[in-house]
């Protein structure tokens, strides 16, 4: 199967609408697929990575643990957009810690998180084959 | 070309429906090919064979299935986002113990799967929603 480069960009809150929610299972089975996956996070997108998320007040699932679990399916090039943290008062350290082991040198625990400028995420964007926006 | 079509919205309220099923109209007209449209979020609504708009309006959904008639196109709902929204085929009913399907014709519900193999498939992937 020919191999391609997924970038899903997650560009709404985690609560609200539902495709954070469906966009996260998109990632989850397109990770099986053997394709190069990149997730971007930008505008209200990255409230979606916030540590301590609780959603019980609103009655819905809160499903953020879920993400943890991207470093398992070999998720691990995570870019969030610096100016989208810094409008919205938020640093690095307010969003959950996200890693992988990586295989090739001897596990070491990684981190998949980048910020990284608007700019650079633009040339991310560039790289890509196929664009799923949520 | 070959395109892949992705439908993130229901009908009526949003324009989603009615500029991909355009741009669908037209690749074909025009000799591409289609390699599958996949209807996600809200988009599975387009799915539906109870919809009744007034007379003096498209009929976004039979226009897809009319489509689809037509040219052997692939209109696949995704299967989780379907069963949250109540759109269900015979299987599904049954398993769930529903009385009625709702699935309207030239419709199939599938996985996500097929999403990801539609962007593999295709030269480009285009979708339509916010």
């Amino acid at each position: 199967m020919a191999s391609k480069k997924f970038l899903y960009v997650n560009r709404k809150a985690p609560h609200g609408s539902i495709y954070a929610l469906e966009s996260l299972e998109v990632v989850l089975i397109g990770a099986a697929f053997e394709q190069e996956v990149t997730l971007a996070f930008v505008d209200d997108g990255v409230y979606q990575l916030l540590q301590n998320q609780d959603s019980s007040a609103l009655g819905s699932k809160n499903f953020s643990p879920t993400y943890r679990a991207l470093g398992d399916y070999d998720v691990n090039r995570i870019f969030v957009e610096r100016e989208s943290l810094e409008l919205r008062g938020l640093a690095k350290e307010d969003l959950m810690p996200l890693t992988w082991e990586d295989e090739d040198d001897d596990w070491a625990e990684k981190d998949s998180i980048h910020v990284v400028s608007s700019k650079e995420l633009a040339e991310i964007i560039e790289q890509q084959d196929v664009l799923l926006n949520f | 070309m070959k395109f892949s079509i992705m439908v993130n919205e229901g009908p009526y309220t949003h324009q989603a429906s009615d500029s991909a099923y355009h741009f669908t109209a037209a690749a074909l007209k025009a000799g591409h090919q289609i390699v599958r449209v996949f209807f996600y979020h809200d988009g599975v609504n387009n799915g539906t064979r109870l919809s009744v708009p007034p007379q003096d309006d498209r009929n976004v959904c039979a226009r897809w299935s009319e489509l689809a008639q037509q040219h052997q196109l692939e209109l696949i709902l995704c299967v989780a986002a379907a069963q949250r929204r109540g759109l269900l085929d015979q299987d599904e009913a049954k398993r769930a113990g529903k009385d009625s399907d709702n699935i309207a014709p030239g419709f199939e519900i599938s996985g996500l799967g097929q999403l990801i193999d539609a962007g593999i498939q295709a030269d480009r992937l285009i979708v339509f929603g916010d």
